[in-house]
Order: structure tokens, then sequence, then C-alpha cells
């Protein structure tokens, strides 16, 4: 049995209603645009907010069965919920913010989240990640059987991020207790979840580990959402492989079916830049001026004609690389992954199907 | 020029403004020192009327904040139909005449009133007691308090409430762990406006409760009383009124400005509320 279960659970929202079904173990990612109802998720869970239909159970627990007229009090839930701008009380010291949740095992969560320093200041006094650290410790001081974490990297800045991340993700771990996290950040939900899932417009389009969404993405959203550059063209069959002619009449070369209109994926990490024409085995070469160098952590992102590529900031310099200077882009036809049919957004190509099938 | 021009128009228009405003407070003090303002506590009216001022408007607004505080509480904190006319309610006594307020209380509440007989039968009489006093104090005076504390209730973070809750906090803990202690910055500053609007209260008073000293005469309603008769008793009762008001405004926003308080911070006492 799952250590919580999510059945059907409907929340109408402002535009569209939240429908998930989900079983959570281990840890959990949701991922989606802002707006896909991936905190409705979380207040679902830990009864804030109360679902129109569906049956929520943690263990052998019912905390929500629309059915039965059962909805338990948050109070009684057993949910550590740390919140997006981790709603520490002003008012209360940290030490005091975490006997909230318990009065007696304070001091083990003070040395455990290593804050024993802190444990007089006010939350107001605090950075983002000893905030973060606090509203954890809070959280799981109150001994729940699942936490739930909301945008929890989203308040700090990229300094901070990358050192929190690795300690969230340790904690995770060790932690013995489901977890489920929502982010709008894909490496986020990669770096922290052993399975991530796509939520958009309330609905869970893919949920898979992070290397097989990034592998196989079911639909042109998830395969943008997992960082794919999407090329829309018209496909059509060439002896073993498919060759899409894009919009601007650029030709590449897939080792998919492609036939009609399609969507094509290529991950940045699969293309190639260089100053002159490659000599190896990518079937698809773009040349074209650099239209962008943006930064993306340590990485730096160049985008040439409709793709952009990841390199390294020591590439970069190697290849003196600048903004509208010609370049070349590669990428081997094995890189490249059909994620749809042309046609609008994501979401229409869903509803296409949908209506397609019914 | 033009620009220069303006500038200075808008400087005279103020301080003419503010002259206007504080020329009152002044004359009250240049007619009297404040030597004669202590001579005149030993005058048996002037004494009497303090002690039934500060009787009736430390329990009219013991009863503002008992009955206020949940009821700001449901206004600020539900959705439910009828909720603007409820609001509208809370706010009526505000802008409505004094003496109309009086009237409607001798209506409601006077022998031959809505309620009379009901009272009646239990042998109780309310107008012309010092408990009608502390009826109007409290019917004219409780918007400032209720209206100042929806406003601080609806600021409080709807997120801290919800962490409290999954933190294992039932509501009634909740309540008063978590947002009263956030809100009584607020809620000290409504009691405070609501206190000074009590003791200055005149009109529904005079109608409802009288003017018998001793009994039902408060502080403006001696004043009124003295007005030509002992004109150093009621100049000595006003500027106790002014130091009164002065000294809660000065300490409200001292203490506004020195809480650490996450909600809004405003040099204004009367904020606007979500209600208007």
């Amino acid at each position: 049995m799952a250590a919580l279960a999510l059945e059907e659970v409907v929340v109408p929202l402002r535009t569209f209603s939240l429908r998930l079904t989900l079983d959570v173990d281990g840890a959990i990612a949701l991922v989606g645009p802002s707006g896909a109802g991936k905190t409705t998720v979380l207040r679902a869970i830990a009864g804030l907010v109360r679902p129109a239909s569906g049956r929520i159970t943690s263990g052998g627990e019912v905390w929500f069965d629309a059915s039965k007229g059962i909805s338990v009090a948050p109070d009684r839930r057993r949910v550590g919920l740390v919140f997006q701008d981790y709603a520490l009380f002003p008012h209360l010291s940290v030490r005091q913010n975490i006997e909230y949740a318990r009065r007696h095992r304070a001091d083990e969560y003070l040395d455990r989240f290593s804050i024993r320093h802190l444990e007089r200041a006010r939350p107001l006094d605090l950075s983002g990640g000893e905030r973060q650290r606090v509203a954890l410790a809070r959280a799981l001081a109150r001994d729940p059987d699942i936490l739930l974490l909301d945008e929890p990297l989203s308040a700090l800045d990229a300094h901070t991020k990358a050192g929190v991340r690795s300690e969230l993700h340790d904690l995770l771990r060790d932690l013995g207790i489901p977890v489920l996290l929502v982010t709008h950040d894909f490496e986020d939900a990669a770096a922290l979840a052993d399975r991530v899932g796509v939520i958009v417009e309330g609905e869970l389009r893919q949920i898979a580990a992070p290397g097989e969404l990034v592998a196989e993405p079911s639909d042109p959203f998830v395969a943008s959402f997992t960082g794919a550059n999407l090329l829309n063209g018209y496909g059509e069959r060439d002896g073993g492989l498919s060759r899409v002619r894009l919009v601007d009449g650029t030709v590449i070369t897939t080792a998919d079916d492609a036939q009609g209109e399609v969507v094509l994926a290529v991950y940045p990490w699969d293309v190639t830049i260089s100053r002159a024409p490659p000599h190896d085995s990518a079937m698809n070469l773009i040349n074209a001026p650099i239209r962008g160098i943006a930064e993306i952590g340590n990485r730096i992102r160049v985008t040439i004609g409709p793709v952009s590529a990841e390199i390294t900031a020591d590439s970069l310099e190697r290849l003196g690389l600048e903004v509208g200077q010609p370049a070349y882009a590669s990428f081997k036809a094995t890189g490249t992954r059909v994620v749809g049919v042309r046609g609008g957004s994501a979401l229409a190509h869903r509803s296409g199907l949908r209506s397609a099938s019914s | 020029m033009t620009r220069a021009f303006l500038a200075g128009l808008i400087t005279a228009v103020a301080i003419v403004t503010l002259a206007f405003l504080a020329l009152p407070i002044v004359a009250i003090f240049a007619h009297t020192t404040p030597a004669h303002l202590f001579d005149q506590l030993s005058n048996p009216v002037v004494r009497d009327a303090f002690v039934v001022s500060l009787k009736t408007s430390l329990i009219a607004q013991a009863l503002i904040v008992l009955f206020g505080t949940p009821t700001a509480f449901l206004l600020a904190t539900r959705r439910f139909p009828g909720q603007a006319v409820a609001v509208t309610l809370v706010e009526l006594p505000l802008v409505l005449p004094p003496a109309v307020a009086g009237i409607g209380l001798l209506a409601a509440f006077g022998r031959l009133g809505l309620l009379g007989s009901t009272f009646d039968a239990l042998g109780i009489t309310l107008p012309f007691t010092q408990t009608a006093v502390t009826i109007a104090v409290a019917y004219v005076a409780s918007p400032l308090y209720i209206r100042q504390a929806i406003a601080v209730f609806e600021a409080t973070d709807p997120n801290l409430t919800a962490a409290s809750r999954t933190l294992g906090a039932g509501p009634a803990r909740t309540f008063f762990r978590v947002v009263l202690p956030l809100a009584r910055g607020g809620l000290v500053a409504g009691l405070a406006l609501s206190f000074a609007r009590g003791l200055g209260e005149f009109g529904a008073t005079i109608m409802f409760a009288g003017s018998l000293q001793r009994v039902t005469q408060t502080l403006p309603l001696a004043i009124y009383a003295e007005f030509d008769r002992n004109f150093d008793a009621t100049l000595a009762m006003s500027g106790f009124l002014v130091l009164v008001s002065v000294v809660l405004l000065l300490g409200l926003r001292i203490g506004l400005t020195w809480q650490r308080s996450p909600s809004k911070r405003s040099l204004y006492l009367f904020g606007p509320s979500a209600s208007g």
C-alpha cells in the first residue's frame, strides 16, 4: 500500500479543475508552470483545501473521502508542510517556532538542522537558507507521516540555491517518510526527487524517473518542460529515417518515425557547437549567426537558428563565440524525438487526441 | 515660475489648515494654567463627572472588546451572504448623528421601546441610569474598534494560520497563539480610538441617559452643564479631555512605529478599512 494515495481527487479552480490520482512513495516532485494547480495538491493533502470529490489516504488512515463525507481537520493529519515563503511565525523566535509543533523535542531539531546558534533569532532576521532550515525543522518536529514542500528552492538566490539543493537532497533521502514537492523548475525536481510528474492545468501529463522524462517525453509540453528545443515541421519517411522540413526551410533528420505535421524535441546538451563544419557522425547541421548567449547556472545556453545548445563557459571562451557571429550547431539523428503533432500548444494537441479517441 | 508658485500655494493652504485645527486647542490652554486645571479637580461636579466617565468608559470598552473581537474576526475571515449588510451595520453608528443613536436606543430599550416590556418584566430599567451611559458609549464607540479589528484580521497572512493548523494546533490555539499576538498592535490602536471617541460621547448619552450629576453626567455633559455657571471648570474638563486625546494619539503613533509588526505599517491611524 502506498504511504499516501490520492484517488481521483478533484478540486475546482478558477478556470479549470485539478484532477489527480497519485501514489506517493519515496520522493516525488510535481513540476509545471505556475497556476497549474501544484500548490493546490499540497493544500488538499494538508486539509487546507477541500476537494469536490475523491479520496486521500495515508497508510491505513482515511484523511478525506468525499463519498463518505470524511474530511479530517488539518491539525489531525500529521502532515509536514513547508510553505513557499516558509510561513514562519514572525512574533516567535526560532526555538519557539519549532516548539510550536512539539514542545519537548526542539533541541533535537535545533541540532539536527544546525540552527542552535539561531534559536533566539526572529525569522525576519534570518537569511533565506536559514529560514528554510527552520521551516523544515518545524515541519519535521511535528513528526509527520508525509513531508510536503512547496517550491522549496524558489525563495533562495542562485548562489545559495546550489548548496541548499544538495543539502535538501541528502535530507530527503534520509528522512524515511514519503515526500511530495512541487516546483516550476524541472532541474530542481530532477535533483530532489526519484520520480517527477509534469502537471499542466490541473492534469498529470506524465510521471516517471527524471531520466525517463527526458528520454521519452509523452508530449511536447513535457519535452519543453524538461528543457528541450521544440522544432515544428513537416515530416516524411526516407528509408529507415525521417526528414522533417522546418518552417524556416531547415531539414532535420530523425531516427524516429516522423510523418506529417510533427514536433521534434532536441535536448540542448545533445547539440554541439563549432566554428567550422564538423566531420563527425552528426547528420544534422545548422549554420546560422548566433542569436543569443545566456548563462544558466554553470552552463551557457547558445542559440543558433531554431536550436539552443548548452555548453560550458570554458568551451564558450575556447571557441570565442559572440552574438551575431556565424557558427554551426550539430546533433545526431538519434538525438531527436518526435513528441507530438504540430498545431498550437501542447494542450491543443492533447485535446485533439482526446476528441479523436472519444 | 508656475511650479514654484504652486508649491508655495500648497504650503500656504497646508499652514492655514493646520492652524485652523490647532487654534481651538491652543485657545483652551490659553485660558487656563495647569495649576488651575488641578484646582478644579476638587470641584465636586468635575470629580463626579470624571468618575462617571471613567467607569462607564472602562466597562463600555471591555464590552466592545469582548463582543467586537469575535465579531470582527468572523467578518474578516468568513464569506457569507449578507456580509456587506453586516459590515454596514457595524459601521453605521460611525455616521449616525449621535442624537439619533440616542433616540434609537431609547426606542429600543426605553420603557415604551421594543424591548421595554421585556426589561420591565425582569424589573430592569435602563434609561437615565449609568448602565444607559455605558450602552450609549458602547454603541457609538464600537465601530472604531471593530473596523480596525476587521482590517487587522484581514491583514493576517493566511499562510501563518494554515501553518499553525498543519503543525497540529486547532482553531482556538491558532487564534490565541498566532492571530491574536500578530493583531495585538492593531487591536490596541483600535481600542484607543474607540476609548477616545467614547470618552467624548455626548449626543446619544444625553438622549438616552440624561445628565444627572454623579449618575449619568459624564465629562462632556458636565462641560455643557457648567458652561454658563463655571467657565473655569468647563475649561479644566476640556483641557483634560484634550490631554487624554493627545496622549492617546501620540502613544499610538509611537507604539505603532516601534512595533515590529510584519503587518502593514502606516502613520495614519484610520487606515482604509477593507469594508470601505
